[in-house]
């Protein structure tokens, strides 16, 4: 267990290095939330029909999702890749512990060192000027706190099965743009996944996606009601078990190829 | 007129100085503080057509940036330069397309093609028309032997080949001087000998102009006739490799194997460097004592198996005026 | 200039082999540009089954000014990537290389990589706008047809000057230069809507100081017939893409600038 600790922390401070990285990604996002939130105000602005949110509510759920961005595993662990690529995974296998979970750990530090850097600074500039709002009621402040602990796991055990894929080269690569693609669609990152239609609202909410954004930013914001909770910590959780267990097969089935082909 | 012009070139350069920290990049942005560092303090030398001329000096003496002022991309803070009646940085473009440089530790190929494709991008970058390029690239590709080179992607070149092929490159647009900056970092034994006959055979034949800057003196040894060495932004010394022996280091050294080990040589217009056994190195001034005369007290006096007489090695000349400028 | 197109197009075979070497690779990314482009439509398409329009402009016509904004930047981020790269090249010290080559530049830069997998981006944007077309009914006249075509090689050049701004940053700092996305891909995102909708200091920062608009929403109006909340005249709809032309050039010259800077720090 010390071990991945100390991956770990190795990870996270390499990564609290690049604070100019940090800074620049700040901005941007901010950047973005405006236009987003401008967009969304215009769209409500033109329509006096019944919305599934208000537009307080989007704001809200704009800025959260500014915040919190670098949660989401669109993009892939470059530096993994380039070891994978270079073949000196094989080194890896020569430390005595056990190369998923190390790959978990790092993927642990590549999605929470960047978000507490941006999130904080980003939350506190949003809360006081640009209209994003608090938790609906201090249970619903909790129940956020809960999922988003649910979010990183389905965030990085997802991560994890995505950097394991790419064990296989060129497909490993294609399938890693496919999951960025679905990612920020199927969490409901570029739209909220109650404007989608009926239908797709039904298959979305299944998918282990919702569980990064749509059920902790709904869960802030009231939407979906703070008793419900325990059902969408179980959803994100069973997820999470899936996700690993997959990970965990994949590298396995990865590993055995790399050892046959002498990577 | 001389081919090449260089009088009096000063250039300094202002380096940021950056403090740690967060707080001191701030403070950089509103105030920052530069020190300045010398690279060309005075540097004057004329070329003339023809000539091969190594260029010689420590890091950060000055070489790479007389290189690049030369080539006409760098602007020096004064001083005056004229190569073909042009100044480089000013017209840039006409400039580059009467020079050729090689780097040695860069190519500049295309990494991803076969070696003629980059051949072709760089008749089209220096429009060479195409009866003068297929002349050209025949007369390079058999003296260079590339032709089993042309089709690989420059990736797959081990670096002998790649060299060979860089030079072929900088000289298909048939430049009047070429700059070779070392060039034969890295290259094994084989690839260094295929490289300075070719450099010596084209110099002579085409009475292409060559600046050579390099570290590997047997380069210099092999191909130069005359050596400018550098040292803080300064010429320290411009002249032929044997002026240059004579002014820094112009004693000899005689190397003497004996019959008996340890016999106390001894001979008063020589002094001992060293005993290794049957081996006596002495070092002597030809100018007083000719060389025979030596020979002949020290035969006289103890029974000798072998001698010979050598020069100074180039690098110890070399580390020698580095000192006395020093001091 | 003939030969400078003809050693641009060289240029552009040579990287377009180059990328070639990896096909599939080439196909993935291809295939994932597409994807996430596409993503971002169907965002506007589920919105637009929410709310029927955005201040007076219906699906098909935001898809209209969409397709022109993508497709200018698509090209622009196709043929003129080189740039973008460029501040590690300058670390690298390659860019003296460029400099030690008889031609101009900043014409070496653009043809150094053309991106090929972002055609993903360009077959999006011809379908996006061909399909807005169809559902439209647009009267079409000569006029609006070069003013069309006149946007996309414009929206092209302001893009390409852009990514040159981009690049000469990198002659006075080696930071991340990850800020100029907000103009570039910010600029993309805000104007595949109307700028109308957008609050005045921001509609500002797009007209004025990057005149991002010039090539999208005002010459849209002019085609798509539509009055102007913002009251602009139908003559500068029509001039407005000549803005992007005028912006590459003041880019060029900015350029210009850096590498004489370039050639007199010697870093």
């Amino acid at each position: 267990m010390r071990a991945y600790g100390a991956v770990l922390s190795a990870n996270f401070r390499t990564l609290l290095q690049y604070r100019a990285a940090a800074i620049a990604g700040f901005t941007t996002q901010i950047f973005w939330g405006f236009i987003r939130v401008m967009i969304f105000e215009a769209f409500f602005r033109s329509s006096t029909a019944a919305q599934p949110m208000t537009v307080d509510e989007m704001v809200t759920y704009i800025w959260l999702g500014q915040a919190f961005i670098m949660l989401l595993p669109w993009n892939v662990d470059r530096e993994l890749h380039n070891l994978i690529r270079s073949g000196q995974v094989g080194y890896e296998l020569l430390r005595p512990v056990d190369l998923y979970n190390l790959w978990l750990s790092r993927a642990l530090a590549f999605r929470t060192a960047p978000t507490l850097l941006r999130a904080v600074p980003l939350l506190t500039l949003a809360l006081l000027f640009f209209g994003m709002g608090l938790p609906e009621s201090p249970e619903a402040g909790l129940a956020f706190a809960l999922s988003m602990v649910g979010a990183l796991l389905i965030s990085c055990s997802f991560t994890t099965l995505v950097n394991v894929t790419m064990m296989w080269t060129i497909s490993g690569q294609g399938a890693a743009n496919m999951a960025g693609i679905a990612v920020t669609i199927f969490t409901g990152m570029v739209v909220p996944i109650p404007f989608f239609p009926e239908w797709a609202q039904t298959v979305m909410e299944v998918l282990p996606f919702r569980g990064i954004v749509d059920t902790p930013y709904r869960l802030y914001l009231g939407h979906i009601p703070a008793s419900e909770t325990l059902f969408h910590l179980g959803h994100q959780l069973a997820w999470t078990v899936v996700l690993v267990l997959a990970g965990r097969w994949v590298l396995s089935r990865g590993l055995r190829r790399l050892v046959v082909q002498g990577g | 007129m001389s081919q090449i012009v260089v009088e009096d070139l000063v250039k300094t350069f202002r380096i940021a100085e950056r403090s740690p920290g967060i707080w001191g990049a701030l403070r950089g942005v509103a105030r920052r503080r530069y020190r300045t560092v010398s690279a060309l303090d005075g540097v004057s030398f004329e070329i003339e057509p023809g000539e091969l001329v190594g260029y010689i000096g420590p890091n950060g003496a000055g070489k790479s940036t007389t290189v690049k002022v030369i080539s006409g991309i760098l602007v020096p803070d004064s001083g005056r330069c004229e190569i073909l009646g042009r100044v480089p940085w000013r017209e840039r473009i006409a400039h580059v397309r009467s020079i050729g440089v090689v780097f040695g530790q860069r190519t500049q190929l295309w990494w991803d093609l076969p070696v003629i494709e980059s051949f072709e991008l760089l008749r089209e970058i220096y429009s060479v028309p195409p009866g003068e390029y297929r002349r050209t690239l025949d007369e390079l590709v058999s003296v260079l032997d590339l032709e089993a080179l042309l089709d690989v992607p420059v990736r797959q070149l081990s670096l002998g080949q790649r060299m060979r092929c860089d030079l072929a490159a900088a000289l298909l647009h048939r430049p009047s001087i070429l700059f070779l900056d070392e060039p034969t970092i890295g290259l094994d034994a084989v690839s260094k000998l295929v490289f300075r006959d070719f450099i010596k055979g084209f110099n002579r034949e085409r009475g292409v102009t060559v600046i050579l800057t390099t570290h590997d003196m047997d380069d210099i040894e092999a191909l130069c006739t005359r050596v400018m060495v550098i040292g803080e932004g300064r010429i320290l010394s411009d002249g032929t490799l044997e002026g240059l022996r004579e002014s820094i280091a112009p004693e000899r050294r005689l190397i003497v194997d004996l019959e008996e080990p340890d016999a106390p040589v001894a001979d008063a217009e020589a002094t001992v460097m060293r005993r290794e056994g049957h081996r006596v190195h002495l070092s002597f001034d030809p100018r007083r004592t000719p060389p025979a005369d030596l020979i002949a007290r020290i035969a006289s006096n103890h029974p000798v198996r072998d001698l010979f007489v050598e020069s100074p090695p180039i690098e110890e000349i070399i580390a020698r005026m580095y000192d006395e400028q020093r001091r | 200039m003939v030969d400078a197109v003809r050693l641009y197009i060289r240029y552009a075979g040579i990287s377009v082999r180059g990328q070639m070497q990896y096909r599939a690779s080439f196909v993935m990314d291809t295939i994932g540009q597409f994807g996430i482009m596409g993503v971002e439509f169907i965002g506007i398409l589920v919105l637009f089954s929410r709310f029927d329009t955005l201040e007076g402009w219906s699906l098909a016509e935001v898809a209209f000014l969409y397709g022109l904004v993508h497709l200018g930047f698509a090209f622009a981020d196709t043929f003129s990537r080189g740039f973008d790269s460029f501040g590690v090249s300058v670390r690298l010290g390659d860019f003296d290389r460029l400099l030690l080559r008889p031609r101009s530049t900043a014409l070496q830069l653009a043809g150094q990589e053309i991106v090929l997998r972002r055609l993903g981006r360009l077959v999006l944007a011809i379908g996006v706008i061909g399909w807005a077309t169809t559902a439209l009914d647009v009267d079409w006249t000569a006029a609006k047809a070069a003013l069309t075509i006149a946007t996309v090689l414009c929206g092209a050049a302001l893009f390409t000057g852009l990514m040159i701004l981009h690049a000469t940053l990198a002659f006075w700092t080696t930071e991340t230069l990850e800020m100029t996305n907000i103009v570039t891909h910010g600029g993309v995102e805000t104007t595949q809507f109307p700028l109308s909708i957008y609050r005045p200091w921001f509609r500002g920062i797009f007209t004025f100081v990057f005149p991002l608009g010039a090539v999208s929403y005002f010459p849209a109006l002019a085609i798509l017939g539509k009055a102007d909340p913002l009251g602009s005249p139908l003559w500068f709809q029509y001039a407005a893409p000549l803005i992007g032309l005028v912006f590459l050039l003041m880019c060029l010259r900015v350029w210009g600038f850096g590498v004489r800077r370039y050639m007199s720090t010697g870093s």
